[in-house]
């Protein structure tokens, strides 16, 4: 390497408390689905590398508003022109929203799978559940290993 | 996508590698390690194969020669298609069938000659992949005191499929323009000796070409060269046969299935129908006279989620009368399509039925087959 290494610049983060710090990333789990929490609400979409692997997103079933969830079990179903795949709901909590613009445009999954691709917000029942996910070094450290 | 358990080491085709290099995903298919889709998806190889021109590597599939004093009648035998009177240059899609009239496999059977129609050579056979093992074995079994079975393992097998198909290839091979569909010919090309037949599995006009295996890189690269072509994986060969509402064995045909049930009775030739000399006959026969217990249909799918193989279909009362057996997305008509049996009364085209997928209803009617026109040759232009 023939790059000059400066020392890392210290950004000093003022006015933020940790748990913020903590708590605003994407969590990520084995089965490829990610979890933004704000509040007390987590949405959840299926990761780039998941909508990557599927290929042509052409349909997506959300969970209907209203409806409990539990961590690990189906949710949401999404297909790809060959075929289709479950989608394991990453924390537990009850359904507030769904993502109806993926009934028009199921191929939103694809062209952003971590932001307007999303599938779901849920009113978390147990935040502690979001502190098991991996962050997104220890996600991309276990991509690594697939 | 499913994929088989096996726990014999894959085996590859003679263009592996070439697959390799352009980024496919490879799964296990029929036993191969094939290439389900390239780098831009099922989706875009699909439309480029309907807009342009798709280059398929179906090598994996079984080809032989069946060779002796009478190859014709003696295939008569497992077969209901009348080949006493296939024409030299001819090729015709037929069924295997069992004791019971149910189809072991479905196959084409050819004639190749020259363009000055020599080199007749008793039969030319293409199988399906996945059947070629007992397919051959039922042949060797039933007709081996008859006909000699040379496999022609180290040749490979290339489809080009599409509108511009004709163009790319005739470029090519010269002589190939005066074929019509399902006509097949001996030719000479890439400094090779080529199986040359004018048909293919996605409803498309197109070619399937035999060739040596170690001229099959050269071949595939000479027509991947062309920017009308793109290499298409078996993902889309599945979408697009499924639009061109042809049936894929080990879905839409097994053992149980005869080729009543399964809408090929143009295969069941009127002569060989009055002959009844085939296996199974007594049962087609019947089926013939007074109609199968369920017939296979194609479906449109008015809502929902696609409806996959297994997926039972329901009358409008909500009785189950049939179940899906490929079902999936149509990237032409950008909706779902499904092939399914059900039972008689309810195959007539506009029949409301429901899907039932993941436990829910949904409408979709009887269509009448193919979803896409097929696009097939019938006159020489070149």
């Amino acid at each position: 390497m023939n790059q000059r290494v400066f020392p890392p610049r210290v950004i000093p983060v003022l006015n933020c408390p940790d748990n913020l710090i903590r708590e605003n990333p994407m969590r990520f789990t084995k089965d490829h689905e990610w979890v933004e929490v704000d509040g007390d609400v987590a949405t959840v979409g299926i990761t780039a590398y998941a909508a990557e692997q599927l290929g042509d997103v052409v349909f997506v079933e959300t969970p209907d508003v209203g409806k409990t969830i539990k961590a690990g079990d189906g949710f949401a179903v999404v297909e790809s022109v060959k075929a289709a795949s479950d989608v394991y709901a990453p924390i537990s909590g009850q359904v507030v929203e769904a993502n109806a613009a993926l009934g028009d445009a199921p191929e939103t999954v694809n062209a952003a799978p971590e932001a307007a691709g999303w599938f779901a917000k849920v009113k978390l029942a147990n935040p502690a559940e979001v502190e098991a996910l991996m962050d997104r070094p220890a996600y991309e450290a276990y991509l690594q290993t697939l | 996508m499913a994929t088989e358990p096996t726990d014999a080491p894959l085996k590859t085709t003679p263009l592996h590698a070439a697959h390799l290099a352009l980024g496919a995903r490879m799964v296990p298919f029929a036993g191969y390690e094939m290439p389900v889709q390239y780098t831009e998806g099922v989706l875009k190889e699909h439309l480029w194969t309907r807009e342009h021109a798709g280059l398929f590597d179906v090598s994996h599939m079984g080809q032989a020669r069946l060779r002796g004093v009478a190859p014709l009648s003696a295939f008569e035998e497992v077969v209901p298609g009348d080949f006493i009177n296939l024409k030299p240059g001819k090729q015709k899609y037929s069924v295997l069938l069992n004791r019971t009239g149910g189809i072991i496999d479905d196959l084409m059977a050819a004639r190749p000659v020259t363009p000055q129609g020599t080199g007749d050579d008793g039969l030319f056979v293409v199988v399906n992949g996945a059947c070629k093992e007992g397919d051959f074995k039922v042949i060797a079994d039933e007709l081996g005191s008859q006909v000699t079975i040379e496999r022609l393992e180290t040749r490979a097998l290339i489809a080009i499929q599409g509108p511009e198909a004709a163009g790319v290839f005739q470029h090519y091979v010269p002589e190939a323009a005066a074929m019509v569909f399902m006509d097949v010919r001996l030719l000479t090309g890439f400094g090779v000796d080529l199986i040359v037949s004018r048909s293919g599995y996605t409803g498309e006009d197109g070619y399937e070409i035999s060739v040596p295996g170690p001229a099959a890189h050269d071949v595939w690269n000479t027509l991947l060269s062309d920017p009308r072509v793109k290499a298409i994986g078996l993902g889309a060969r599945d979408s697009l046969r499924l639009e061109a509402g042809l049936p894929l064995y080990g879905h839409d045909l097994d053992e149980t299935t005869s080729p009543v049930e399964a809408d090929l009775t143009f295969a069941i030739n009127k002569n060989r129908r009055e002959q009844r000399d085939f296996p199974g006959a007594s049962r087609i026969a019947k089926e013939l006279a007074e109609g199968p217990p369920r017939v296979r249909v194609a479906l449109r799918v008015l809502e929902g989620a696609p409806a996959r193989e297994g997926a039972e279909i329901a009358d409008a009362a909500g009785a189950i009368i049939g179940v899906v057996t490929s079902g999936g997305y149509s990237p032409v008509l950008k909706g779902a399509i499904a092939l399914g049996f059900v039972t008689p009364g309810h195959s007539d085209v506009g029949a409301p039925l429901k899907v039932i997928v993941r436990g829910k209803p949904q409408a979709c009617e009887v269509v009448k087959a193919p979803f896409v026109p097929h696009r097939y040759v019938r006159k020489a232009t070149g």
